[in-house]
């Protein structure tokens, strides 16, 4: 390292400090983004790229072989269109549902409350837990003879093996993620609103002002910004879904709460021909999809608000 | 309950509580029961034994069957209060079954066999915590290797994250090397491109480099990260510059610097990266699910999944399996919550 300094001098040291960084991500964040076209670009099941043949864009036009674009069995890859869909659905009713609860528990949470902290953890603490252990938690509810089940007895309701029906499985599916993420943007929304000044209230209120007008004059245009992150950043995650439904549900029962990130995966890795092409292609897909949701992102997180990312992993 | 009731309303520090109080309160107490209920149901279901998971309706609490271990058997065998023809009752085990007729004993007069219809018995029950399913998923199944693999990447991974991120986050702080708003700017545009859409071309890379099936496989993708980098920087620019030239004027090395005084002074937002960097590696999923493929190398969270599909009918082991990988996490949220609140609150990571 001295000898490294004095070769290079102090302000060039730099380099040598920025440097294994940049190599892990060159290896493993741009090289691939590059050899991600590659394979979409070439066909067979072949891992090696100099043993792909060259098709250009035949993998995209496959994946985009539909007599009608609405309805997913017109398809010659009708799974993939069918998590398509299902990953627009989900990410809809998710977002929607899960971030108008992040909203009213962070303003429930915002008053004056015993306890604030401890329910502030209430609500975080599933954010912690891991996708794995957040489905088995939910698979062993919903069993058939599951608490859910047994609860729904007591009150004179027959149960149902809630998992194995279609519209049920996609029904939990949202539940679950709605159950397992909300604490952290509740957190988000609480942060914003308690940097909204109190003098804004207290004037509010010599003026007579009713709770609705001070929420909907004070409150809600200045967390806007907030709210709007929030909702991009959840779309974010929310077309990214996989872990705790690939444990849940396996994508079924058929292809019901199949979603993209799942139908990439077993098209590369678990089917017993691995069209590495077809993932890398349906991949391009959804990172163009995240580009725009990411640069949408980007402009809002200008307006003067503190970065907030769409990883949740790093 | 006077004292209470005072207490509560003076919270808004004029006079009783109004109904919107009432409401956020039981909001509260509703989002306790659904946030905390799930998990809660987890743990008391990982101490009831084979036979109280299969009941239905469940008991809330670990009650099971009692038993009794009769001289010359060797297996315990199940307690019943037995209605006998006579009128009175009597706790008898049950020595076997055919259809609706049991072979009952008295424990207290083991040769007196009796035959009794099961209608006319019902369980002795007990408070039981099945501490079995927890000592038996050791010796069963290679829980210890699985344990062992998540920490071993877990621990390896925080502390490559911490230091390359902090490298990183030094330069990108305290140098003008020509091109450090280039660099930062790169390391953030790796936000744009999220594991989920690189998955192929990385398992390639992986591939290449050996690290299939290994811990580095999933240890090395992961230790440069856009957040820890701008996390870490962000709070360095804190550090006043001075400090660093009166180093070098006692003749300290950059790389003494970086280790004796930045990394100190940066303590509170490592400490942050490292909660975080924990939880990411100790839950991470898909990617070691694509890189870990043999099951002496599995993750906890790979042995849940794979043991999901197979032990359904043993939900007892497998309730406890995930009680024991949970409990690292809970434990450091119990201990930490304010550093991850606010971690999250000002840097918007997870």
């Amino acid at each position: 390292m001295r000898a490294l300094q004095r070769a290079l001098g102090v302000p060039r040291i730099g380099w040598v400090f920025v440097m294994p960084n940049l190599v892990v991500l060159g290896l493993f964040t741009f090289l691939p983004i590059v050899i991600d076209f590659y394979y979409a670009f070439t066909g067979g099941a072949e891992l090696y790229p100099s043993q792909r043949p060259f098709t250009g864009l035949d993998n995209l036009q496959t994946l985009f072989d539909c007599d009608r674009y609405l309805d997913a069995s017109s398809c010659r890859i009708d799974l993939f269109w069918r998590s398509v869909f299902n990953t627009a659905w989900f990410a809809l009713l998710q977002v929607g549902l899960m971030v108008l609860a992040a909203l009213v528990t962070a303003l429930v949470l915002n008053r004056k409350i015993i306890g604030r902290g401890f329910f502030r953890g209430v609500f975080f603490y599933p954010v912690l837990l891991s996708p794995v252990v957040v489905a088995l938690i939910w698979k062993w509810i919903l069993q058939r003879e599951g608490l859910l089940n047994a609860l729904l007895q007591g009150a004179g309701v027959t149960g149902t093996v809630w998992l194995n029906d279609a519209g049920w499985a996609f029904f939990w599916s949202v539940l679950v993620s709605i159950w397992a993420h909300m604490g952290f943007y509740t957190l988000i929304l609480l942060a914003g609103l308690q940097a909204i000044p109190a003098d804004l209230y207290e004037a509010a209120q010599m003026d007579h002002a009713s709770p609705w007008r001070r929420f909907y004059r004070i409150t809600l245009p200045l967390l806007m910004p907030n709210l709007l992150v929030v909702v991009v950043l959840a779309l974010i995650r929310a077309v990214q879904i996989f872990d705790e439904i690939f444990v849940l549900t396996g994508g079924g029962p058929g292809s019901a709460t199949l979603f993209i990130v799942q139908f990439i995966y077993q098209t590369a890795f678990s089917e017993s021909i691995r069209l590495y092409g077809l993932a890398a292609a349906a991949s391009l897909v959804l990172a163009a999809s995240l580009l725009v949701l990411t640069l949408a992102q980007l402009g809002i997180s200008r307006q003067g608000l503190g970065r907030k990312t769409g990883r949740s992993d790093g | 309950m006077v004292n209470l009731a005072r207490m509560l309303s003076a919270t808004r520090g004029r006079g009783r509580l109004d109904w919107t109080d009432w409401a956020s309160y039981g909001y509260l107490l509703v989002g306790l029961v659904l946030m905390f209920g799930p998990v809660l149901w987890l743990v008391l279901s990982s101490f009831k034994s084979a036979a109280a998971l299969n009941e239905f309706p469940p008991q809330l609490l670990p009650y099971g069957q009692a038993t009794v271990t009769l001289p010359g058997k060797s297996e315990p065998l199940p307690l019943y209060r037995v209605k006998l023809p006579d009128g009175s009752t009597r706790a008898m085990v049950e020595l076997r079954r055919i259809g609706i007729e049991a072979t009952m004993i008295d424990p207290s007069q083991p040769t007196e066999e009796v035959k009794v219809n099961i209608r006319d018995r019902e369980k002795v029950r007990e408070f039981h915590l099945a501490l079995e399913n927890y000592t038996e998923i050791f010796g069963k199944f290679d829980f210890m290797r699985f344990l062992w693999n998540s920490v071993f990447i877990t621990i390896v991974a925080t502390l490559f994250t911490l230091i390359f991120n902090a490298m990183a986050a030094f330069a990108l702080s305290k140098y003008r090397f020509g091109g450090e708003k280039w660099v930062f700017l790169i390391i953030i545009s790796t936000l744009m491109i999220p594991p989920t859409i690189i998955l192929v071309p990385n398992f390639l890379v992986v591939s290449e480099l050996g690290m299939l099936n290994s811990p580095w496989g999933v240890i090395w993708p992961a230790v440069a990260t856009p957040t820890g980098v701008f996390l870490l920087r962000q709070y360095m620019l804190t550090i006043p510059d001075e400090l660093l030239d009166a180093a070098r004027m006692d003749h300290a090395s950059e790389w003494k610097i970086f280790w004796r005084i930045i990394l100190p002074l940066s303590a509170p937002a490592l400490a942050v990266l490292a909660i975080f960097s924990v939880m990411w590696r100790w839950n991470d999923f898909l990617w070691p699910l694509i890189v870990l493929s043999r099951t002496e190398n599995f993750t906890l969270q790979l042995a849940l999944n794979a043991f999901q599909g197979e032990l359904t009918t043993q939900w007892h082991y497998l309730l406890a399996m995930t009680v024991l990988t949970l409990l690292p996490v809970t434990l450091v949220f119990a201990f930490l919550q304010r550093y991850i609140t606010t971690g999250i609150a000002s840097a918007g990571i997870k």
